[in-house]
């Protein structure tokens, strides 16, 4: 593997209420490699988006990182002071938010906004911004771009307001975009083609993404590798193909065995009993264990870090029993 | 466009002949003004010879239908107690007004918007709890106070600032300004302040309110994180979003300056439309009343058409809707 071009270690991210400290993202650590891309599912509140949100350092407060630190080509960015940290914003990092239809300022023309974004990070003019913006709608695949560049984002689809969307996030050449559902908000026939045209243009511009989606077909399909989270932890990451046909994680096997297929032979969809617990009562030890049916003793006691099983890493008792019974 | 165009045209009309039958019936029902013209003695012969001429025994349609005429032409007829015309007396005081009322609209914007803006983005600053502080002073306090308040502290007290008239005034065609001499512009202060004030604390409370949705939108967000800096958010993206609420305010709240800029006027003793309103009423001097009520359905008339093209500039999304009708 190439060196990570971001790099996350112990991140933890908490929400101060009045009854408590809640813990949204809690001790997760990964990699992003140059070019790849990284998918990150769960279920709603499993933390996916807190942590988009905190790699960008875009967290609302009284939101914060508590701990660990993220690193964006080596150099620390989590602690940095808010202007250097804007400078990263768009430049180094770029977001594509789940819903195109509010993503964009209604009252500014498309082409301002990405004029605007391309000035804010690159000394050009306003004439050498405006052929660029041109030439990013024609790349994100908007028809006749030299006239719609002057159109309001009302004047778009929602298809075609999520491409100007990524041209946005792409308009600085970032290393690293992330996309936070990019796809949820848009009708089923257009989610692929997003899909497709995110994936294109960063395999051509060599951008890394972390893709936070809760469709595992879109991982499935898209991503180099996985991140399965579950409750503000990440239960298992690897490759994608052996995390998708040889999960280890009992949550994981939950999730993928209740993807449909149109199959006629496949058993009955599976599903996992239960409920995600709430932030403020995540339970002890391993905080999928009382939807676990596997569940063992130390469960409820311990909580399990990750330890690597093949490509993976994969944060269960179970297989680090099964490593250990194995004698390796 | 010209749909929007012609259909705001008849509306205008609509209110404004509206207004005219009000005022018209103001003739009819606040007495006899003969009464008020002519002294205790004056001889029945007279009084019937004033009444002709000033046309009060023509049947009710022929009166009705002289007094519409004469109010497209804006002539209203001649002022019972000071026998000027109308329009005249009106063309004399309405400078006053306008420059007296803009000038308290822009003190309203120039200082109610950035405030309105820094409290929305600062919502914890001690600054801020000193503005809104300000604000609560300024919506709770009555206007003829206020005035009292600042010509006790800065025309009796500092003896910096004048307590009442307009100073010297320029003539530039029949328009008498006090925009371009020193004591002019000393005298504007004061009662522009006053009557601002309440406007100001209004627009900042809005903008502070607006701001405080805007902020939270998606787009807001996805400036962040598009890296634009800060100045360019709250201003730009922000600030924008939240002027069409802000806008209909400020148009009628111009209105009303204009319209009820009686009290400060009166405080003051502002040569404007708003004095001689008052001392029509005492004179129950009909023809000024009625050309004043009408002069003052035409500004807001004016003004909210005015608003809707501000509308228009601001926000695409109507233009399309203007233009789709």
């Amino acid at each position: 593997m190439t060196r990570p071009v971001l790099s996350v270690r112990g991140l933890r991210v908490e929400f101060p209420t009045r009854k408590g400290v809640l813990v949204a993202v809690d001790d997760i650590s990964f990699d992003i490699a140059e070019g790849e891309v990284l998918g990150v599912v769960g279920e709603s509140g499993a933390g996916k988006s807190m942590t988009g949100s905190a790699v960008i350092g875009l967290i609302e407060p009284p939101g914060r990182i508590a701990g660990g630190e993220v690193r964006l080509d080596g150099r620390r960015i989590d602690n940095l002071p808010y202007e250097e940290m804007r400078r990263i914003r768009g430049r180094r990092i770029g977001m594509i938010f789940q819903d195109p239809l509010t993503s964009l300022n209604p009252l500014y023309r498309i082409g301002d906004q990405i004029v605007e974004t391309i000035r804010a990070h690159a000394p050009v003019g306003e004439k050498a911004a405006r052929q660029r913006a041109i030439a990013l709608l024609g790349d994100v695949g908007i028809q006749g771009a030299e006239a719609r560049i002057d159109s309001y984002p009302h004047q778009f689809s929602g298809g075609m307001r999520q491409r100007v969307v990524i041209a946005l996030a792409l308009a600085a050449d970032p290393e690293l975009v992330i996309a936070d559902e990019p796809t949820t908000a848009l009708d089923v026939s257009i989610q692929a083609q997003i899909i497709q045209l995110l994936k294109r243009l960063c395999r051509e511009r060599g951008t890394a993404v972390m893709l936070i989606t809760h469709d595992m077909g879109v991982i499935a399909e898209t991503a180099d590798r996985v991140a399965v989270m579950y409750a503000g932890r990440i239960a298992e990451i690897g490759p994608v193909r052996d995390v998708v046909q040889s999960p280890h994680h009992p949550y994981t096997k939950g999730l993928m065995g209740s993807i449909p297929t149109l199959d006629a032979n496949a058993p009955r969809l599976m599903q996992i009993p239960g409920a995600m617990p709430r932030l403020n009562a995540i339970p002890k030890g391993c905080a999928f264990h009382p939807r676990c049916m596997e569940a063992l003793g130390r469960c409820w006691q311990d909580r399990p870090e990750p330890a690597a099983i093949g490509r993976s890493e994969v944060a269960c008792w179970l297989t680090a029993g099964a490593v250990a019974g194995a004698g390796r | 466009m010209l749909a929007f165009a012609i259909r705001r045209v008849i509306e205008a009309a609509v209110v404004m002949l509206t207004v005219a039958l009000l005022a018209f019936v103001l003739f009819r029902f606040v007495g006899d003004p003969v009464n008020q013209m002519v002294g205790q003695d004056t001889p029945l012969e007279d009084r019937i010879r004033i009444r002709q001429e000033l046309g009060l025994d023509d049947p009710v349609p022929v009166q009705l239908g002289r007094f519409l005429w004469g109010a497209v032409r804006f002539d209203f007829g001649i002022s019972y107690q000071v026998k000027q015309p109308v329009a005249a007396l009106i063309a004399e005081r309405f400078p006053a007004t306008i420059e007296l009322a803009l000038a308290a609209a822009v003190f309203a914007v120039v200082l109610g918007i950035p405030m309105g803006v820094y409290t929305g983005i600062h919502r914890d600053s001690w600054l801020s709890k000193i503005f809104l502080t300000i604000s609560l002073i300024g919506i709770s306090l009555p206007t003829f106070l206020i005035g009292i308040l600042l010509i006790y502290l800065f025309a009796v007290k500092l003896g910096v600032l004048p307590s009442f008239g307009r100073g010297e005034v320029v003539a530039i065609g029949f328009w008498r300004t006090g925009l371009l001499t020193a004591s002019g512009l000393k005298a504007l202060i004061l009662p522009a302040i006053t009557l601002g004030l309440f406007q100001m604390t209004l627009v900042t409370r809005l903008v502070r309110s607006e701001m405080l949705e805007v902020l939270r939108t998606d787009y807001i967000r996805f400036a962040r994180a598009r890296g634009l800096a800060s100045r360019a958010i709250h201003f730009g993206h922000a600030l924008k979003n939240t002027l069409v609420p802000v806008i209909t305010i400020i148009g009628l709240q111009v209105g009303a300056l204009i319209a009820f800029a009686i009290i400060t006027e009166t405080v003051f003793q502002w040569p404007g439309m708003g004095l001689l309103f008052i001392q029509s009423v005492q004179n129950a001097d009909i023809p000024v009343m009625a050309a004043y009520l009408m002069m003052v359905a035409l500004l807001f008339v004016l003004i909210n058409f005015i608003v809707d093209l501000l509308y228009v500039a601001v926000d695409p999304r109507i233009r399309i809707l203007g233009g789709a009708s």
